[in-house]
Formats: C-alpha cells, sequence, structure tokens
C-alpha cells in the first residue's frame, strides 16, 4: 500500500510534467510531488514504529509467465533508504534556481529536467523497496535512463563520451547481474514448496545455499562485478570522478547521495545472504579492492583543485569503507554500513550543495581560486562546518557513528583492516579541513568575487541537512533500530 | 489459411485496380484488407482441427497463426510508415501487389508442412523484394541492391533446392513428419547431413547470419529506406519461424549434429556485427549489423532448444519486439532522411527540433538494446533465460558481451540527437513535416514496445508454459 504511493507519486509527478502545459511551473509542481513522497515516507517510518506491518508490504503476481511478483517492503533498511531518497530530493530539486539567467544552470524550471529527476526517484525507490529480484533487476536499469539523459544534456564539455563510458561501465556490471538472477531463478525450483520458479528474494537465499561452491563463485563475482561498478569499487571506478565532475550538480548529488547507495544496498541484500559461502572464500580479495579504493581515492583527493572532482573522490573513499563493511559480513560491519548509507547520503548532498552554491555566487570551484569567504557570508561558512564535520566523523554527527561501527567490524576481521580503514578518516579530516581553510579563511585577494546573502530556500536546505547531521548523531537510534533487526534477521539466515 | 486467402486475393486485387482506374484507392484498400485478414486469423485460433490443404503442404496451427499475426501487423504497420513511397512513384499499382505477394510468401513459410512449401515460400517471400530493392530505377545503388540480392539470394535458393533433394533422397519424401520419421532411424546415409546442412547455409543466408552476411549492410543501404525496413521485418520474422520449425522441430533427432556448426555461426555473427557496427556513419548500415546481431540472438533460442513452449514464445516474442523496433526507427529515420540524409550526423538536433521524434527513436533503440522497460528487454530476457537452462550455458558470455557493446552503438544514435550542430538547427530542420498519420504510427509504435515491456504477458503467454 504505501510502497504503492511511494513509486505512484513520482511516477505521476513526472508523467505530468511531460505534457507541455507546466513549463513556467514545473519547479513547482516537482517540488510539490517530491514534498509529498517525503510526508508518505514519514508516514511509512511512523507506522513502522507502530507495528502496523499490514501496510507496508505488498505482494500480487505481476507477470504470470515468468512468476514475477510486484512485491514490496518497506521495513528495516529498505525503509531507512526509502526515507534518504525521499529526503534528499526535496533539497535536490530546492537547489534548482527558479530563473536560468546563468547558461551553467540552463536545467532551471525546465519540464524534462524535473520529469527526468521524478523518475529518478521512482526507479531507485523501486530498487531499494521490493523484494521480487526480477523488478528489482528492472528498477535498476531504469534508475539508470534518467541520469544518463540528465547528463547527456546539461552535463559540462565533453559529456558525450563521458556519459557513455559511464552508461557502458553501469550497463555492463548489470547484463551480468541479470544472467546471474536468471541462473538463480532456474535454481529455485529446487526449494519452493510447489517446486515451481521463483524471484522472491528468500527463494533467492535459499537456492543460493544451496548451491555447490564453484556455482556460487561465478555467482558471487557476476553480482559483484554489477554492484561494484554502481558503487564504484576498483578497478570499476574509472567513471565515477569524470562523471560526477561533468554532471550538472543536482545529477552529481543524485548519483552520490543516492545511485551509488544502490550498490551498497546490492552488496547487503542481493549479494552477501545469496553466497555466502562464496562471500567467506573471496572476502580477503574483495575487502582488499575496498579498502585499497578507500586509500587510493583518499590519495588522490589530495591533490585535487576542482572543489567538486575533489568531493567525487572522498566519496570514493567512503563508500569504499561501507562497501568494505558490508563484505566483512560482521554484525557490526553491516550494521555500521547501514547507519553510514544514510549519513553519507545525506552528508555528500549537503557538500555539493555547498559546491553549487560556491559557483553560483563566486564563479569558480578551483580551490586555489577561493578564499575567506567567511568573512563575506558567516552564517554560509557556520552551515558548511557542521556539515564538513559530518563528513569527517566527528564525535555527535551520523557519520561518527557509521564509520565507528564500520571499524569496529571491520577489526573483527583482522586489525590490519582496522587500522586502514581507519587512517581514511584521518586523511579525510586533512583534505576536508584544508579545502575548508583555503576556501573559507584567509583573506579576499585572488579574484574579486562577492558572496552575498544567500537564498531563503539555500538557507532552509543548508540549515535542514546540518539539522539531520547532528540530529541522527546525537540519537541514531531513530533510524538505526529497526535497521539493525534487518541486519540481525539477514545474518541469522 | 484465411489470411493466406485473404492477402493473396488482395494482391490480385490490387494489380486488377489498374485496369478500373481505382489506383488511388488502393492504399485504403490494402489496409483495410490487411485488417481484414488478421481478424480471421484469429478467429482460426484454437481450432482443434489442424488445417491441411493439398496432401499436407501447409498446416495453420496456433504456432503458424501467432507467427502470422505478427507479420500482418508488422506490415499493417510497415504501410502505415510508407505511405509517402507509394506517392512518389507511378507504380503504386506494382509496388502494393509486390509487398503484398512478399507478405504471402512469408505467410507460406510459417505455416509449411512439406519442404516443397518451404521452397514456395522462400521464393515468393524473396522475388518480389529483389524488384522491390531495385525499385528507385535512376538511383545506381539501389539497381546494385536489387542485383546483389538477387544474386546471393539465388545462390541461397540453390543451397535450398540442392539440400532438400539431398533429404528427398534419404526420406523418400518431403513431408516434414516423414522426414523427421527417417532422422529418427540410425545409419543414416552420409548426404542426410549435407543436405541439412546446406538448408541451413540457405536459411542463414536469408536471416543474414555470419559468414553469408556479406549482402546485407550494401542491399539494406541501397534499397529505399522503406524497402530495407520490409527486409529487416517481415523477411526476418518469418524465416525464423521457418527455421524454428525446421531446426528446433523437424530435424531434432539428429539436433547433435549440427548444433555445433549453429553455435559457430553465432559466436563469428556476434563478434562481426557489432564490431562493424561501431564505426558505421550510415544509419541503414548501422541497423543492417544491428540486424545481423539480432538475428544471431534470436538463433540462440534455435540452440537452446528447451524443447518446450518457452522456446517458441521467446522467439515469438523477440521477433515482436525486434520487428515493432525496427519499424520505429525506420520511420524516425525516413522522416530525417528525406531531408537531411542518412549519416548518424543527419540527426543532430533532432531533439531540439523534433522532440516527437527523437522520443520514438529513443524508445526504438532502448528497445533494440534490450534496456528495460521495453520490449526489447523481455525479449533479451527470453533468450538468456533459455540458454540457461540449456546445456549450452557458455554462449551466455558472448551473448551478454554483445548487448553491452550493441549498447554502444544504438546509444550513438541517441547521442546524436542531443548534439549541438554548428548551424543553426531552426533552419537545417525546416521543411521537415511529420504528418498525422506518422504521428500516430509513432505513437502506437511506442506504446506498443511500452506496454508489451510492461505487461509481456499480453504476448509471452500466447503459447501457455507452466
Amino acid at each position: 500500500m504505501i510502497g504503492n504511493l511511494l513509486l505512484l507519486i513520482p511516477l505521476v509527478g513526472a508523467l505530468l510534467l511531460m505534457l507541455p502545459n507546466f513549463k513556467d511551473n514545473a519547479r513547482k509542481i516537482a517540488l510539490f510531488f517530491v514534498g509529498l513522497e517525503f510526508l508518505v515516507s514519514i508516514a511509512a517510518w511512523l507506522l513502522n514504529r507502530s507495528s502496523a506491518h499490514s501496510l507496508l508490504s505488498i505482494d500480487i503476481t505481476w507477470i504470470n509467465a515468468i512468476n514475477a511478483h510486484w512485491s514490496l517492503k518497506v521495513t528495516g533498511v529498505s525503509l531507512t533508504l526509502a526515507i534518504l531518497n525521499a529526503v534528499l530530493f526535496p533539497i535536490i530539486f530546492a537547489s534548482t534556481d527558479k530563473n536560468h539567467s546563468d547558461s551553467r544552470f540552463d536545467y532551471a524550471n525546465r519540464p524534462l529536467f524535473y520529469s527526468l529527476g521524478l523518475f529518478m526517484q521512482m526507479a531507485m525507490m523501486g530498487v531499494f523497496i521490493t523484494r521480487d529480484a526480477f523488478s528489482f533487476y528492472i528498477f535498476w536499469e531504469l534508475a539508470l535512463i534518467p541520469i544518463y539523459f540528465i547528463c547527456l544534456l546539461w552535463g559540462a564539455e565533453g559529456k558525450e563520451k563521458i556519459t557513455l563510458k559511464f552508461f557502458l561501465y553501469t550497463f555492463f556490471g548489470s547484463v551480468f547481474m541479470l544472467a546471474a538472477f536468471i541462473y538463480l531463478y532456474h535454481h529455485t525450483a529446487l526449494v519452493t514448496n510447489g517446486g515451481y520458479k521463483s524471484w522472491n528474494m528468500q527463494d533467492f537465499y535459499k537456492a543460493g545455499q544451496l548451491m555447490t561452491p564453484a556455482q556460487q563463485t561465478v555467482i558471487f563475482w557476476m553480482l559483484f562485478v554489477a554492484f561494484a561498478v554502481k558503487i564504484p569499487i576498483i578497478p570499476f571506478h574509472s567513471w565515477q570522478p569524470d562523471t560526477y565532475t561533468n554532471a550538472p550538480i543536482q545529477g552529481t548529488m543524485m548519483l552520490s547521495g543516492l545511485m551509488l547507495k544502490m550498490g551498497l544496498y546490492g552488496l547487503l541484500f542481493w549479494l552477501v545472504p545469496i553466497v555466502p559461502h562464496a562471500l567467506e572464500e573471496w572476502k580477503s580479495i574483495v575487502m582488499l579492492l575496498a579498502i585499497v579504493a578507500v586509500v587510493y581515492a583518499s590519495l588522490v583527493a589530495f591533490v585535487q583543485t576542482d572543489f567538486k572532482r575533489l568531493l567525487a573522490y572522498s566519496s570514493m573513499a567512503h563508500v569504499g569503507l561501507i562497501s568494505a563493511g558490508i563484505l566483512s559480513g560482521t554484525r557490526q560491519g553491516m550494521d555500521g554500513a547501514s547507519v553510514q548509507m544514510f549519513a553519507h547520503g545525506v552528508y555528500i548532498v549537503g557538500l555539493f550543495y555547498i559546491v553549487h552554491l560556491l559557483e553560483k555566487h563566486t564563479g569558480t570551484r578551483d580551490i586555489h581560486n577561493l578564499g575567506g569567504i567567511r568573512n563575506l557570508n558567516g552564517q554560509f561558512s557556520n552551515l558548511f562546518l557542521i556539515i564538513l564535520f559530518g563528513s569527517i566523523a566527528l564525535p555527535l554527527t551520523q557519520g561518527f557513528v557509521g564509520e565507528f561501527l564500520i571499524v569496529t567490524g571491520l577489526s573483527e576481521i583482522s586489525l590490519k583492516w582496522a587500522i586502514i580503514g581507519g587512517l581514511s578518516m584521518i586523511f579525510g579530516a586533512v583534505y576536508m579541513l584544508r579545502s575548508y581553510r583555503s576556501i573559507m579563511l584567509g583573506d579576499v585577494v585572488k579574484t574579486n568575487y562577492t558572496f552575498g546573502a544567500m537564498d531563503k530556500k539555500d538557507k532552509f536546505s543548508l540549515f535542514f541537512i546540518a539539522i539531520l547531521v547532528l540530529l541522527l548523531g546525537i540519537y541514531p537510534q531513530l533510524l538505526s533500530a529497526f535497521a539493525g533487526q534487518d541486519i540481525l534477521q539477514l545474518l541469522s539466515k | 489459411m484465411k489470411g493466406l486467402i485473404v492477402i493473396t486475393l488482395l494482391g490480385i486485387l490490387s494489380l486488377l485496380a489498374e485496369v478500373f482506374n481505382v489506383k488511388k484507392l488502393i492504399y485504403p484498400i490494402a489496409i483495410i484488407g490487411l485488417l481484414f485478414a488478421l481478424i480471421i486469423n484469429t478467429t482460426e485460433w484454437n481450432n482443434t482441427f489442424s488445417w491441411s490443404y493439398s496432401d499436407k503442404m501447409v498446416m495453420f496451427d496456433n504456432l503458424a497463426l501467432a507467427f502470422s499475426s505478427v507479420l500482418i501487423i508488422t506490415a499493417l504497420l510497415w504501410l502505415m510508415m510508407a505511405k509517402s513511397y507509394f506517392n512518389e512513384t507511378a507504380n503504386v499499382v506494382e509496388h502494393t501487389s509486390l509487398v503484398l505477394y512478399s507478405l504471402v510468401g512469408a505467410l507460406i513459410l510459417v505455416a509449411f508442412k512439406s519442404l516443397v512449401t518451404l521452397f514456395l515460400g522462400v521464393e515468393i517471400l524473396s522475388i518480389p523484394l529483389y524488384v522491390l530493392a531495385a525499385s528507385r530505377k535512376k538511383d545506381i545503388l539501389s539497381n546494385e541492391a536489387g542485383f546483389k540480392y538477387l544474386i546471393m539470394g539465388s545462390f541461397a535458393s540453390a543451397f535450398l533446392l540442392f539440400g532438400i533433394a539431398l533429404l528427398y533422397g534419404a526420406a523418400g519424401s518431403f513431408d516434414l513428419e516423414k522426414v523427421t520419421q527417417t532422422l529418427s532411424q540410425e545409419h543414416l546415409p552420409y548426404f542426410t547431413y549435407t543436405g541439412i546442412i546446406m538448408i541451413l547455409i540457405a536459411m542463414a543466408f536469408k536471416v543474414s547470419i555470419a559468414p553469408f552476411h556479406f549482402w546485407t549492410p550494401d542491399v539494406y543501404e541501397g534499397s529505399p529506406m522503406v524497402i530495407t525496413a520490409l527486409m529487416s521485418t517481415i523477411v526476418k520474422t518469418a524465416a525464423f519461424a521457418a527455421i524454428m520449425k525446421l531446426f528446433m522441430i523437424s530435424f531434432y533427432p539428429v539436433f547433435e549434429s549440427y548444433v555445433h556448426i549453429i553455435s559457430w555461426l553465432i559466436i563469428i555473427s556476434l563478434i562481426i556485427a557489432n564490431l562493424s557496427a561501431l564505426n558505421q556513419n550510415n544509419t541503414k548500415r548501422l541497423l543492417a549489423f544491428s540486424s545481423i546481431s539480432h538475428a544471431a540472438i534470436m538463433m540462440l533460442l534455435i540452440i537452446a532448444n528447451v524443447r518446450t513452449n518457452l522456446s517458441v514464445n521467446a522467439l515469438l516474442y523477440y521477433a515482436w519486439a525486434y520487428s515493432i523496433a525496427n519499424i520505429t526507427a525506420f520511420a524516425v529515420l525516413r522522416i530525417v532522411a528525406e531531408k537531411r540524409g542518412e549519416t548518424i550526423d543527419s540527426l543532430k538536433g533532432l531533439a531540439f527540433e523534433k522532440p516527437m521524434l527523437a522520443f520514438a527513436m529513443i524508445i526504438a533503440m532502448i528497445s533494440l538494446a534490450g534496456i528495460p522497460i521495453s520490449a526489447g528487454f523481455f525479449a533479451k530476457y527470453y533468450v538468456f533465460s533459455a540458454l540457461l537452462i540449456s546445456p549450452y550455458k557458455w554462449l551466455i558470455v558472448v551473448a551478454l558481451l554483445a548487448s553491452v557493446v550493441s549498447v554502444f552503438y544504438y546509444l550513438k544514435l541517441v547521442i546524436a540527437m542531443f548534439q549541438h550542430t554548428k548551424q543553426n538547427h531552426k533552419e537545417q530542420f525546416e521543411g521537415l513535416s511529420i504528418s498525422g498519420r506518422e504521428v500516430i504510427l509513432l505513437t502506437i509504435c511506442s506504446l506498443l514496445l511500452i506496454a508489451s515491456g510492461i505487461y509481456p504477458d499480453i504476448i509471452a503467454n500466447i503459447f501457455l508454459v507452466k
């Protein structure tokens, strides 16, 4: 019921905006729909607390020929990510401006832009809440199409090549996922009661666990490639920095805040429980890949001067740590990952929002050309600092809770993973604080620009993000309580 | 069977139209006649008495009826797309009847019951197309296309005839059931296998599977755009129905003897087609290589041969999805080509000037590339699914890689539509008009592609699988 609503609202919005008569108030309509979606997600959260679970799940047959079901469940980690999806989109849409006098922000108030955005929200919502492998794959692919067009239409110079590379990488990953899913589907006949084939998540778990080690290994790598491309984990990462830098800022927010969570969610729910034995066998290798991503991305982030590109690498480092937490297979690691997924989504969107404001007000993103903004706008710099603290996992921010749990989980496997993973937090602190110093402190001497008062909506959005970062840092139980139960169930299988 | 008769009569009627001087009415008559044929076709559905005329020459069972319905629907959509082709030449009558006879050949090809009718079907399907390919008399490329198609097609026919003769030598009958009975015996004469391989080669020519594909890009490029669309949809669907009847059902007793040959043909086709498509600059040539690649993927279904309705459904669905997507793409390309030529660059700026065309083209490309939520995705899914329960699982690797590479060149067309040109687009697309009929056609096609992508049961459940 709620699941259907969560999918229907953005879809209706997307279709409505495709009609030609909404040229002038496209932005308002889009904000209305994402706002509605946000309210519904809050309702889902309340229902989950009051344990009215019947409203949160649905299961009907969709395609008879292959026994694919329309099976949605908005609980546990799915609920967390659904809320994240619903929380971030109002912020992403709010970051666009009403008038597009500036040619760089050409997408503002274009119906197609918001339509694609809403479509993307729908697809990602589907990925997070579906319990049926077939529709999971469909939503997974669907999410790719709108973001591809957002990047293609409104990206910066050289977008054709970059978006093509992005599309090919992710498509490459997902066809392997499709093949793996079909293979699993044919095996489910062994575990269901009537001997029929099924796409159900639980049946997939049972079918996967019954497989021989060799079969599990094949499935493991096919799925791993699909998710690793999306996250991205080395060596499938080379599309990421270019795409993040080149995409319009809202596209970057969607990619970093939400789309890569699809990969992490996939690891957590569609890889680890399906092939646990193969994971045990290959754990050291995949964790090595994840940790290498952390260190590599942190080091590359050090030398970036474009703040947007720096954040792209920083995001790669953070999600590397999250994937290491998931792949560790420990309870703390996975718990931490589920918390950190939310935290990362919130602060990375906040940081990209700040990049957007910097570019809008000063016309540049180059760290060396910026400076002294604190003297021009103190409020902005304070909000920036809070969000930045969230990203470097300072205690009392949600980032701290997540990364602390992940590192604890890693230490259960081996102390060296924990140490290297923990190092990334220090690295992160160094390059983030350094860029903060360079952008915000000092004098405005390098170029002449002004940084006047922020728009009301920008102020409000940043304020909202800062509150979220702090609130969930002080009282993480708000979201992590039910996510934790989900993971406990997952591990008991 | 009644559908076949109706369409044959329709062909004769359009020839007579010249005599009675009702040329202008031909187009509506053809459309109404085809609709009538479609309806009458569906009324025969589930007829427990399977039709069998003149010593078991053709049999219209459910399989044949389903395929002929797809063929007639494709022909209808094609007619909607090709209206202006009929306007521009003086030979309306001949063209209409040639197209209709070609369709008759296609219907025979999905319903043959004997090797004689197989040959008849192939010839009736092909000969009108040789003429149509060369129908732009003053265009040297069109002449070349027609000539090349004729020579290559005759080659294939010779192979087919020789193969049939050899099989007849072994079985002593043209009837497919007798052939199957003979093939299930032990100690077959060696020339039986030669016969089967020769038939395989002939059919590979017809559906352009590598290494028998060399005619395809040239013929596709040289023929008028609408005829290319006809060749890439109706011919493929009909020929694949025939291949399925032969190599999946009738020759099944000796399946092991040719399956490896087919699998190598598939691998070669997928590699050649996808790599060649990457560097094409002409949209028709690109779609020619794409059609080779799709033919190879449909061939995978023949190999997978899981001996259930699943394969039949999958092939039917694939033919459906592929035909509609191809008609859509060619309809858009034809409109653009009128003013701007056939290169990929001619699509530049289309998304800004004619969003309707660009939208239909995107749906078609997404479907051809097999991305959800389009009919093409389910088509691809059914192939993979059949393949993964067959003994030839390893072929999935080639199919997956081919599917990734194919995305590259389909997206090339999409990207081109969103590229800005140096000159002002407005001027470039000036005079490019889309008629109401084309709007309706593109809307129907896009809706069909999306609807059968969201709810594939409509077609995928025709032959119930459980």
